[in-house]
Protein backbone atom coordinates (compact mmCIF):
# COMPACT_ATOMS: atom_id res chain seq x y z
CA UNK A 1 0.00 0.00 0.00
CA UNK A 2 1.62 3.28 -1.37
CA UNK A 3 0.82 6.76 0.22
CA UNK A 4 -1.09 9.03 -1.14
CA UNK A 5 2.70 11.16 -2.14
CA UNK A 6 4.43 8.03 -3.39
CA UNK A 7 1.20 7.21 -5.61
CA UNK A 8 1.73 10.80 -6.93
CA UNK A 9 5.65 10.68 -7.08
CA UNK A 10 5.55 8.48 -10.24
CA UNK A 11 6.15 10.35 -13.09
CA UNK A 12 4.13 8.45 -15.19
CA UNK A 13 1.03 8.98 -12.60
CA UNK A 14 2.14 12.31 -12.14
CA UNK A 15 1.73 13.29 -16.40
CA UNK A 16 -1.71 11.44 -16.10
CA UNK A 17 -3.02 13.47 -13.49
CA UNK A 18 -1.73 16.71 -14.01
CA UNK A 19 -2.35 16.35 -18.04
CA UNK A 20 -6.57 16.15 -17.01
CA UNK A 21 -6.04 19.02 -14.20
CA UNK A 22 -3.98 21.61 -16.47
CA UNK A 23 -7.09 22.60 -18.57
CA UNK A 24 -9.16 23.23 -15.63
CA UNK A 25 -6.38 25.37 -13.92
CA UNK A 26 -5.91 27.55 -16.91
CA UNK A 27 -9.75 28.04 -16.75
CA UNK A 28 -9.99 28.66 -13.41
CA UNK A 29 -6.78 30.75 -13.52
CA UNK A 30 -8.42 32.50 -16.63
CA UNK A 31 -11.80 33.53 -14.88
CA UNK A 32 -10.51 34.61 -11.68
CA UNK A 33 -8.63 37.06 -13.33
CA UNK A 34 -10.53 38.45 -15.49
CA UNK A 35 -12.96 38.48 -12.59
CA UNK A 36 -9.96 40.05 -10.36
CA UNK A 37 -8.71 42.52 -13.25
CA UNK A 38 -12.63 43.79 -13.06
CA UNK A 39 -13.01 44.57 -9.49
CA UNK A 40 -9.79 46.13 -9.61
CA UNK A 41 -10.68 48.54 -12.45
CA UNK A 42 -13.93 49.26 -10.93
CA UNK A 43 -12.40 50.17 -7.18
CA UNK A 44 -12.90 53.16 -5.32
CA UNK A 45 -9.71 55.72 -5.17
CA UNK A 46 -7.95 55.22 -1.83
CA UNK A 47 -8.41 57.90 0.26
CA UNK A 48 -4.57 58.93 0.66
CA UNK A 49 -2.99 57.19 -2.65
CA UNK A 50 -6.23 58.48 -4.92
CA UNK A 51 -5.63 55.95 -7.89
CA UNK A 52 -2.43 54.74 -7.53
CA UNK A 53 -3.73 52.30 -5.10
CA UNK A 54 -4.57 50.34 -8.02
CA UNK A 55 -0.90 49.20 -7.90
CA UNK A 56 -1.58 47.21 -4.85
CA UNK A 57 -3.89 44.83 -6.89
CA UNK A 58 -0.56 43.12 -8.96
CA UNK A 59 1.94 44.23 -6.03
CA UNK A 60 0.58 42.43 -3.19
CA UNK A 61 0.00 39.09 -5.55
CA UNK A 62 3.03 39.30 -6.63
CA UNK A 63 4.86 39.96 -4.06
CA UNK A 64 2.74 36.66 -2.06
CA UNK A 65 4.16 34.35 -4.97
CA UNK A 66 7.24 35.60 -4.66
CA UNK A 67 7.46 34.49 -1.24
CA UNK A 68 5.35 31.25 -1.97
CA UNK A 69 7.28 30.13 -5.24
CA UNK A 70 10.62 30.35 -2.86
CA UNK A 71 8.67 27.91 -0.40
CA UNK A 72 8.14 25.46 -3.49
CA UNK A 73 11.45 25.38 -4.31
CA UNK A 74 12.66 25.11 -0.90
CA UNK A 75 10.40 21.99 -0.32
CA UNK A 76 11.15 20.90 -2.86
CA UNK A 77 14.74 20.70 -2.75
CA UNK A 78 14.18 19.27 0.55
CA UNK A 79 12.15 16.54 -0.90
CA UNK A 80 15.20 16.04 -3.39
CA UNK A 81 17.40 16.23 -0.68
CA UNK A 82 16.19 13.78 1.40
CA UNK A 83 13.84 11.05 -0.67
CA UNK A 84 15.98 11.56 -3.77
CA UNK A 85 12.84 11.59 -5.64
CA UNK A 86 13.63 13.31 -9.70
CA UNK A 87 10.20 14.51 -9.31
CA UNK A 88 11.31 16.96 -6.63
CA UNK A 89 14.03 18.07 -8.65
CA UNK A 90 11.61 18.40 -11.42
CA UNK A 91 9.30 20.70 -9.20
CA UNK A 92 12.59 22.80 -7.57
CA UNK A 93 13.42 23.32 -10.99
CA UNK A 94 10.32 24.75 -12.55
CA UNK A 95 9.56 26.82 -9.83
CA UNK A 96 12.74 29.39 -9.91
CA UNK A 97 12.19 30.96 -12.98
CA UNK A 98 8.72 31.43 -11.96
CA UNK A 99 9.32 32.67 -8.79
CA UNK A 100 12.18 35.15 -9.87
CA UNK A 101 9.73 36.78 -12.58
CA UNK A 102 7.14 37.18 -9.84
CA UNK A 103 9.54 38.96 -7.55
CA UNK A 104 11.02 41.17 -10.59
CA UNK A 105 7.45 42.03 -10.91
CA UNK A 106 7.09 42.69 -7.35
CA UNK A 107 10.38 45.02 -6.89
CA UNK A 108 9.04 47.11 -10.75
CA UNK A 109 5.39 47.50 -9.23
CA UNK A 110 7.14 48.25 -6.10
CA UNK A 111 9.33 50.85 -7.24
CA UNK A 112 6.48 52.83 -9.89
CA UNK A 113 4.40 53.07 -6.71
CA UNK A 114 7.14 54.09 -4.77
CA UNK A 115 7.77 57.17 -6.73
CA UNK A 116 3.94 58.77 -6.23
CA UNK A 117 3.75 57.40 -2.53
CA UNK A 118 6.79 57.80 -0.95
CA UNK A 119 8.56 60.19 -3.54
CA UNK A 120 11.35 57.97 -4.76
CA UNK A 121 11.52 54.72 -6.88
CA UNK A 122 14.19 52.98 -4.75
CA UNK A 123 15.64 53.06 -0.90
CA UNK A 124 17.82 50.68 0.69
CA UNK A 125 15.25 49.93 3.68
CA UNK A 126 15.49 46.38 4.76
CA UNK A 127 12.36 45.13 2.80
CA UNK A 128 13.39 46.60 -0.47
CA UNK A 129 16.70 45.13 0.10
CA UNK A 130 15.82 41.79 1.31
CA UNK A 131 13.60 41.26 -1.30
CA UNK A 132 16.35 42.35 -4.05
CA UNK A 133 18.74 39.70 -2.19
CA UNK A 134 15.80 36.96 -3.10
CA UNK A 135 15.71 38.06 -6.34
CA UNK A 136 19.17 37.43 -6.99
CA UNK A 137 19.34 34.28 -4.97
CA UNK A 138 16.45 32.86 -7.28
CA UNK A 139 18.90 34.22 -10.34
CA UNK A 140 21.67 32.09 -8.26
CA UNK A 141 19.99 29.03 -8.21
CA UNK A 142 19.06 29.32 -11.84
CA UNK A 143 22.87 29.67 -12.61
CA UNK A 144 24.31 27.42 -10.42
CA UNK A 145 21.66 24.58 -12.04
CA UNK A 146 23.01 25.48 -15.56
CA UNK A 147 26.40 25.70 -14.88
CA UNK A 148 26.68 21.91 -13.82
CA UNK A 149 26.74 19.83 -16.65
CA UNK A 150 25.83 16.64 -14.64
CA UNK A 151 21.79 16.86 -14.15
CA UNK A 152 21.76 15.28 -11.10
CA UNK A 153 24.37 16.73 -9.43
CA UNK A 154 22.93 20.10 -10.68
CA UNK A 155 20.01 19.31 -8.95
CA UNK A 156 21.41 18.53 -5.79
CA UNK A 157 24.24 21.15 -5.14
CA UNK A 158 20.88 23.70 -6.67
CA UNK A 159 18.82 21.96 -3.48
CA UNK A 160 21.51 22.90 -0.96
CA UNK A 161 21.78 26.48 -1.70
CA UNK A 162 17.75 26.65 -1.85
CA UNK A 163 17.07 25.01 1.56
CA UNK A 164 19.57 26.83 3.13
CA UNK A 165 18.46 30.38 1.48
CA UNK A 166 15.11 29.54 3.08
CA UNK A 167 16.50 31.98 5.98
CA UNK A 168 15.89 34.64 3.72
CA UNK A 169 11.61 34.28 3.90
CA UNK A 170 11.32 34.94 7.71
CA UNK A 171 13.76 38.02 7.58
CA UNK A 172 11.46 39.26 4.45
CA UNK A 173 8.20 38.92 6.03
CA UNK A 174 9.72 40.36 9.32
CA UNK A 175 11.92 43.39 7.77
CA UNK A 176 8.88 46.05 8.45
CA UNK A 177 8.71 44.24 12.23
CA UNK A 178 12.43 44.23 13.32
CA UNK A 179 13.94 47.22 11.61
CA UNK A 180 12.37 50.70 11.14
CA UNK A 181 11.47 50.95 6.83
CA UNK A 182 10.08 53.51 4.69
CA UNK A 183 7.91 50.21 3.39
CA UNK A 184 4.32 49.93 5.46
CA UNK A 185 4.35 47.21 8.15
CA UNK A 186 2.06 44.10 6.67
CA UNK A 187 -1.39 44.55 6.29
CA UNK A 188 -2.24 41.21 7.99
CA UNK A 189 -4.10 39.36 4.88
CA UNK A 190 -5.69 43.05 4.15
CA UNK A 191 -7.42 43.42 7.46
CA UNK A 192 -6.37 47.12 7.66
CA UNK A 193 -7.90 47.33 4.13
CA UNK A 194 -11.34 48.89 3.23
CA UNK A 195 -14.08 45.97 2.08
CA UNK A 196 -13.81 47.86 -0.74
CA UNK A 197 -10.26 47.72 -1.35
CA UNK A 198 -9.93 43.65 -0.18
CA UNK A 199 -12.07 42.10 -2.25
CA UNK A 200 -10.13 42.95 -5.33
CA UNK A 201 -7.00 42.52 -3.34
CA UNK A 202 -8.13 39.16 -2.38
CA UNK A 203 -9.31 37.75 -5.62
CA UNK A 204 -6.32 38.86 -7.53
CA UNK A 205 -4.21 37.14 -4.67
CA UNK A 206 -6.73 34.11 -5.87
CA UNK A 207 -5.82 34.16 -9.46
CA UNK A 208 -1.75 34.95 -9.19
CA UNK A 209 -1.85 31.94 -7.34
CA UNK A 210 -3.50 29.88 -9.82
CA UNK A 211 -1.77 30.67 -12.23
CA UNK A 212 1.52 30.09 -10.54
CA UNK A 213 -0.17 26.50 -10.28
CA UNK A 214 -0.97 26.15 -13.86
CA UNK A 215 2.32 27.38 -15.03
CA UNK A 216 4.46 25.62 -12.16
CA UNK A 217 2.86 21.87 -13.59
CA UNK A 218 3.67 22.97 -17.24
CA UNK A 219 7.03 23.55 -16.58
CA UNK A 220 7.17 20.62 -14.59
CA UNK A 221 5.33 18.48 -17.53
CA UNK A 222 7.76 20.51 -20.05
CA UNK A 223 10.75 19.64 -17.74
CA UNK A 224 9.46 15.62 -17.05
CA UNK A 225 9.03 15.36 -21.39
CA UNK A 226 12.58 16.95 -22.10
CA UNK A 227 14.21 14.58 -19.61
CA UNK A 228 12.35 11.31 -21.55
CA UNK A 229 13.14 12.76 -25.17
CA UNK A 230 17.02 13.17 -23.77
CA UNK A 231 17.20 10.06 -22.40
CA UNK A 232 15.69 8.20 -25.40
CA UNK A 233 17.84 10.10 -27.63
CA UNK A 234 21.03 8.74 -25.12
CA UNK A 235 19.40 5.17 -25.85
CA UNK A 236 19.41 5.70 -29.49
CA UNK A 237 23.08 6.67 -29.11
CA UNK A 238 23.96 3.75 -28.01
CA UNK A 239 21.98 1.29 -29.93
CA UNK A 240 23.54 3.27 -33.08
CA UNK A 241 27.25 2.32 -31.24
CA UNK A 242 28.10 -1.05 -29.83
CA UNK A 243 29.83 -2.44 -33.05
CA UNK A 244 32.21 0.33 -32.64
CA UNK A 245 33.08 -1.16 -29.05
CA UNK A 246 34.52 -4.42 -29.50
CA UNK A 247 36.26 -3.06 -32.30
CA UNK A 248 37.83 -0.66 -29.89
CA UNK A 249 38.46 -3.01 -27.09
CA UNK A 250 40.92 -5.59 -29.72
CA UNK B 1 14.65 4.75 6.43
CA UNK B 2 17.16 5.96 8.58
CA UNK B 3 19.38 6.91 6.23
CA UNK B 4 16.91 9.00 4.77
CA UNK B 5 16.29 10.23 8.74
CA UNK B 6 19.71 10.91 8.91
CA UNK B 7 19.97 13.27 5.92
CA UNK B 8 16.88 15.25 7.16
CA UNK B 9 18.65 15.41 10.15
CA UNK B 10 22.10 16.74 8.60
CA UNK B 11 20.00 19.42 6.34
CA UNK B 12 17.98 20.56 9.57
CA UNK B 13 21.00 20.86 11.31
CA UNK B 14 22.54 23.17 8.58
CA UNK B 15 19.80 25.30 8.61
CA UNK B 16 19.71 25.55 12.29
CA UNK B 17 23.45 26.60 12.17
CA UNK B 18 23.24 29.25 9.20
CA UNK B 19 19.92 30.91 10.10
CA UNK B 20 21.71 30.96 13.88
CA UNK B 21 24.61 33.02 12.07
CA UNK B 22 22.48 35.38 10.06
CA UNK B 23 20.70 35.88 13.20
CA UNK B 24 23.64 36.90 14.65
CA UNK B 25 25.25 39.46 11.89
CA UNK B 26 21.31 40.68 11.35
CA UNK B 27 21.04 41.57 15.01
CA UNK B 28 25.03 43.11 15.34
CA UNK B 29 24.15 45.39 12.47
CA UNK B 30 21.04 46.27 13.81
CA UNK B 31 21.96 50.11 14.05
CA UNK B 32 23.04 50.04 10.22
CA UNK B 33 20.01 48.18 8.59
CA UNK B 34 17.05 50.50 10.26
CA UNK B 35 15.73 52.67 7.51
CA UNK B 36 15.91 56.26 10.27
CA UNK B 37 16.62 57.26 13.48
CA UNK B 38 13.39 58.69 15.88
CA UNK B 39 13.79 61.92 17.59
CA UNK B 40 14.03 59.90 20.54
CA UNK B 41 17.09 58.01 19.29
CA UNK B 42 18.61 61.00 18.06
CA UNK B 43 18.67 62.08 21.58
CA UNK B 44 19.98 58.93 22.85
CA UNK B 45 22.55 58.67 20.67
CA UNK B 46 23.55 62.22 20.80
CA UNK B 47 24.67 62.25 17.18
CA UNK B 48 27.34 64.81 15.83
CA UNK B 49 26.42 67.67 13.88
CA UNK B 50 27.25 67.38 10.46
CA UNK B 51 27.23 63.80 10.45
CA UNK B 52 24.69 62.26 7.97
CA UNK B 53 21.26 60.18 8.94
CA UNK B 54 17.73 59.61 8.37
CA UNK B 55 15.21 61.30 10.55
CA UNK B 56 11.95 59.37 10.81
CA UNK B 57 8.51 60.27 12.76
CA UNK B 58 5.10 62.28 11.89
CA UNK B 59 5.05 65.46 10.63
CA UNK B 60 3.92 67.62 14.47
CA UNK B 61 0.42 68.98 13.58
CA UNK B 62 0.10 72.76 12.96
CA UNK B 63 4.25 72.90 12.38
CA UNK B 64 4.27 73.26 8.47
CA UNK B 65 5.37 76.98 7.48
CA UNK B 66 6.26 77.41 4.06
CA UNK B 67 8.40 79.99 3.14
CA UNK B 68 9.88 81.41 0.22
CA UNK B 69 9.90 79.26 -3.17
CA UNK B 70 10.23 75.84 -1.85
CA UNK B 71 11.51 76.34 1.39
CA UNK B 72 9.70 74.62 3.96
CA UNK B 73 9.89 74.15 8.25
CA UNK B 74 8.15 71.53 9.84
CA UNK B 75 8.76 69.13 13.30
CA UNK B 76 9.53 65.60 13.20
CA UNK B 77 8.09 64.20 16.04
CA UNK B 78 7.50 60.62 17.75
CA UNK B 79 4.98 62.06 20.69
CA UNK B 80 8.12 61.85 23.54
CA UNK B 81 10.92 63.95 21.45
CA UNK B 82 10.52 66.62 18.44
CA UNK B 83 12.81 68.24 15.92
CA UNK B 84 12.51 71.33 13.88
CA UNK B 85 13.63 70.30 10.10
CA UNK B 86 14.01 72.62 7.63
CA UNK B 87 13.82 71.37 3.22
CA UNK B 88 14.08 73.08 0.57
CA UNK B 89 12.55 71.24 -2.81
CA UNK B 90 9.22 69.37 -3.88
CA UNK B 91 7.53 67.63 -1.21
CA UNK B 92 6.22 63.93 -2.23
CA UNK B 93 2.47 64.07 -2.59
CA UNK B 94 1.62 62.00 0.93
CA UNK B 95 3.72 64.89 2.80
CA UNK B 96 0.89 65.69 5.68
CA UNK B 97 0.56 66.83 9.03
CA UNK B 98 0.16 64.00 11.09
CA UNK B 99 1.73 61.93 8.43
CA UNK B 100 4.61 59.41 8.59
CA UNK B 101 7.49 61.52 7.27
CA UNK B 102 11.59 60.05 6.90
CA UNK B 103 13.99 63.04 5.95
CA UNK B 104 17.70 62.49 5.22
CA UNK B 105 20.45 65.39 6.32
CA UNK B 106 22.38 66.93 8.99
CA UNK B 107 22.20 68.14 12.64
CA UNK B 108 23.15 71.52 12.69
CA UNK B 109 24.81 73.16 16.22
CA UNK B 110 21.61 74.46 17.57
CA UNK B 111 19.76 70.75 17.30
CA UNK B 112 17.79 71.84 13.82
CA UNK B 113 17.59 69.11 10.78
CA UNK B 114 18.36 70.76 7.60
CA UNK B 115 16.99 68.28 5.13
CA UNK B 116 18.04 67.29 1.61
CA UNK B 117 15.54 64.85 0.95
CA UNK B 118 12.32 64.21 2.02
CA UNK B 119 10.49 61.06 1.77
CA UNK B 120 6.53 60.29 2.83
CA UNK B 121 5.68 56.74 4.65
CA UNK B 122 2.81 55.79 4.82
CA UNK B 123 0.69 53.15 6.96
CA UNK B 124 -1.19 50.01 6.06
CA UNK B 125 -4.82 51.76 6.46
CA UNK B 126 -6.46 51.76 2.76
CA UNK B 127 -9.97 53.04 2.35
CA UNK B 128 -11.79 54.60 0.02
CA UNK B 129 -12.30 58.94 0.52
CA UNK B 130 -15.88 58.82 2.16
CA UNK B 131 -15.47 56.00 4.10
CA UNK B 132 -12.15 58.04 5.99
CA UNK B 133 -14.28 61.08 6.11
CA UNK B 134 -17.13 58.92 7.73
CA UNK B 135 -15.14 57.38 10.00
CA UNK B 136 -13.45 61.17 10.82
CA UNK B 137 -16.92 62.60 11.36
CA UNK B 138 -17.82 59.78 14.09
CA UNK B 139 -14.90 60.14 15.62
CA UNK B 140 -13.81 56.60 15.54
CA UNK B 141 -10.60 56.99 13.63
CA UNK B 142 -8.49 60.34 13.71
CA UNK B 143 -6.34 60.21 10.59
CA UNK B 144 -3.06 58.58 10.05
CA UNK B 145 -1.29 59.63 13.23
CA UNK B 146 -2.34 56.84 14.80
CA UNK B 147 -1.15 53.91 12.89
CA UNK B 148 2.05 55.35 11.61
CA UNK B 149 3.61 53.82 14.50
CA UNK B 150 7.51 55.70 13.82
CA UNK B 151 8.63 53.67 17.31
CA UNK B 152 7.19 50.28 15.39
CA UNK B 153 11.20 49.24 15.03
CA UNK B 154 11.54 47.09 18.15
CA UNK B 155 8.91 44.94 18.66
Amino acid sequence: MQSLTQRLANPTRFMQISGTLMPVLWVLAAALLAWGLYLAATAPPDYQHGHTVKIMFVHVPSAWLAMMAYGFVALSSFGLLVFRHPLADVSAKAAAPLGAAFTLLALLTGSLWGKPGWGTYWVWDARLTSVLVLFFLYLGLIALRSSIEDEALAGRLTAVLAVLGVVMLPIIKYSVTWWSTLHQPSTGFGSTVDPSLRWPLLIMAAAFTTLFLAMHLKAMRTEILRRRAKSMMLAEVERSRPRAKPLAAE
Amino acid sequence: MTRRQRRAMLLVGCLAVVGVAIGLVLTALRDTIVFFHTPSDVAEKSLQPGQRFRLGGLVAEGSLKRGMGTDVEFAVTDTAKTIAVSYRGVLPDLFREGQGVVAEGTLDGAGHFRADTVLAKHDETYMPPEVAKALKEQGVWHGTAKAAEPGRKQP
